[in-house]
């Protein structure tokens, strides 16, 4: 059953994965790559770390991916411009993708040579310990505190930044008042008049 | 069930299968009759509002008035636009549907009426209650219509908006609880109020969040008075315009079914889910899922009362609210309530 499991999960991140740079719409890319964090969402819970799987489905799936294809479905894109580049841009991206071969041949060069074969023999919580939510708070909150709250001053200060970037004053908005919207009386918008025949009234 | 499927001639694994697939058409099946005499509940309430009769001629009461129309939507014709992304506009209702469905997995109905009791059953419902907005985004972006389009990014925004409110309600709740299974949340409730009362909702520290929960549920499930997605007078009738027939009927369900999810989860979290209200003895005779049951009822009630009374936010509204006022109010109670948590473990700090 974990075997299937296994097998479902990872074939669909990686047929995802290549949709996900293959599609000619951004947004079928972006719903691929949702696809994608989905079912490593799946993977994660198969090896046993259902809270990091549940972290991912609540932050990328459920926030990050979202403002993502909002973005993307806003933009207008002409697909001509986007060909025209791929030539220009073939050099850098023929080098990246070296180096990243590179990188998993040495990985997995480093993997056969049996330096790592000791870590990935231990999967999942200890059957009657504490839970995966308990111990990484525990961890966090006790050994870790300090990178841990480094790692909050980190996002604060980039949230900050971004408002700061976009906050700009611009002129002619018409500011929400609620308290005053609230507080507005018939009477004060409204008044009676009994003109009389043949004249208006004066506003 | 499972055991004794185990048991038989399928063995353990084709007998958890079969089990499984059992108990899940057996939360599934009911959740659609439910759901079909909610909505007629529903008429029925804001008719009363109204003074007005509401369905009373298929069936008797007009009961199987849900049923006429699940029927009537069947037999008609699916009508795809030229325009529309075909295979996303036919995804997307399933999308709705199917992630609707999901989160009832870990819904414990009593004690033991429970898929999947898994120790993460908090975070399952928020993971899952925020995969419900692709279905309403790419049936926008896939209708190729601008209606439909405004609808979807008015709905990422505002399901966005209130779930991080409704995150922080959430922590504060499995602060006092301490765990994050439902079912745990549920005992722990058990006589919270003077050793008698079972409801977290009634604790003057929690009464608050109970309240802006609710509301929350109401804006996370698009409800009126915050239906701004379907404002039928500025968008036709949202990102649903280009539907018809069943892909139509698959969005009516799932969002009837998220909202009847949300009453039960009100109802979990701060009305002692299948506990009888008071803990007395002789109470405990009635089956917990009926008091499940009346309680969501009870909430439900409140979802239809408010459509029926509330005029329709203004988007601006709708975002202050989430943002200006639910957001720090909720931040500041995570506080008040995790300081209260701590003295009353560890005592004064001084």
């Amino acid at each position: 059953m974990q075997i299937f499991a296994f097998y479902l999960f990872a074939s669909i991140v990686i047929a995802s994965g290549a949709f996900c740079i293959f599609a000619r719409n951004p947004v079928h890319s972006v719903l691929w790559l949702i696809l994608a964090f989905f079912n490593a969402a799946g993977l994660m819970l198969l090896v046993g770390a259902e809270f990091i799987a549940a972290l991912l489905v609540i932050v990328y799936v459920g926030a990050v991916a979202v403002l993502f294809l909002f973005v993307v479905m806003m933009l207008d894109i002409d697909f001509a411009e986007l060909r025209a580049g791929f030539m220009k841009n073939l050099p850098l991206g023929l080098l990246l993708a070296l180096v990243l071969l590179a990188e998993i041949i040495f990985g997995i060069g480093a993997w056969s040579a049996g330096g790592m074969g000791e870590a990935t023999a231990v999967v999942g919580p200890p059957a009657g310990g504490p839970s995966n939510i308990e111990a990484l708070g525990t961890l966090l909150y006790t050994k870790y505190v300090f990178i841990f709250e480094a790692a909050g001053l980190v996002l604060l200060v980039a949230m900050v930044g971004a408002i700061v970037l976009t906050n700009r004053k611009r002129g002619g908005v018409r500011i929400q008042n609620i308290q005053e919207q609230v507080a507005r009386r018939p009477q004060d918008a409204t008044r009676n008049e009994q003109p009389e025949v043949g004249k208006g009234v004066e506003l | 069930m499972t055991e004794y499927l185990q048991s038989t001639f399928l063995g353990p694994e084709i007998g958890w299968l079969v089990a499984t697939l059992a108990l899940i058409l057996l939360i599934a099946l009911p959740l659609m009759l439910a759901v079909a005499m909610i909505i007629y509940v529903d008429r029925k309430i804001i008719a009363a509002v109204a003074l007005r009769r509401g369905p009373n001629v298929v069936g008797p009461f007009g009961l199987l008035q849900s049923f006429a129309d699940g029927l009537k939507v069947f037999l008609q014709e699916t009508i795809i636009p030229s325009g529309a992304n075909k295979g996303l506009f036919l995804l997307a209702p399933i999308i709705t549907f199917t992630v609707a469905l999901l989160a009832w997995a870990v819904i414990p109905f009593s004690e033991e009426m429970v898929l999947a009791n898994i120790n993460i059953g908090v975070l399952y419902i928020l993971a899952i209650s925020s995969l419900g907005v692709y279905g309403v985004v790419i049936s926008g972006w896939a209708s190729n219509s601008k209606y439909p389009f405004f609808s979807a990014m008015r709905a990422a925004a505002q399901m966005i908006s209130y779930e991080v409110s409704i995150g922080f309600i959430l922590i504060s709740v499995v602060l006092f609880a301490g765990t994050f299974n439902l079912n745990e949340i549920i005992k722990a409730q058990e006589g919270h109020i003077f050793g008698a009362v079972s409801a977290y909702g009634l604790n003057p520290l929690l009464f608050p969040m109970a309240v802006m929960f609710l509301i929350s549920s109401m804006a996370e499930t698009a409800r009126a008075p915050f239906d701004l997605t379907e404002a039928e007078s500025e968008l036709v009738a949202g990102y649903q315009t280009e539907y018809s027939s069943m892909s139509f009927a698959l969005f009516w369900l799932g969002e009837y079914a998220n909202i009847l999810l949300m009453c039960a989860l009100n109802v979990i979290l701060f009305w002692g889910g299948w506990l009888p209200p008071v803990d007395w003895e002789p109470l405990y005779a009635v089956p917990g899922i009926i008091w499940l049951f009346l309680k969501m009822f009870m909430i439900f009630f409140i979802f239809s009362w408010a459509w029926a009374t509330v005029p329709r936010y203004r988007y601006d509204q709708l975002m202050r609210l989430g943002w200006k006022v639910f957001l720090p109010i909720s931040i500041f109670w995570v506080f008040l309530v995790s300081g209260y948590v701590m003295i009353d473990k560890f005592g004064w700090p001084l």
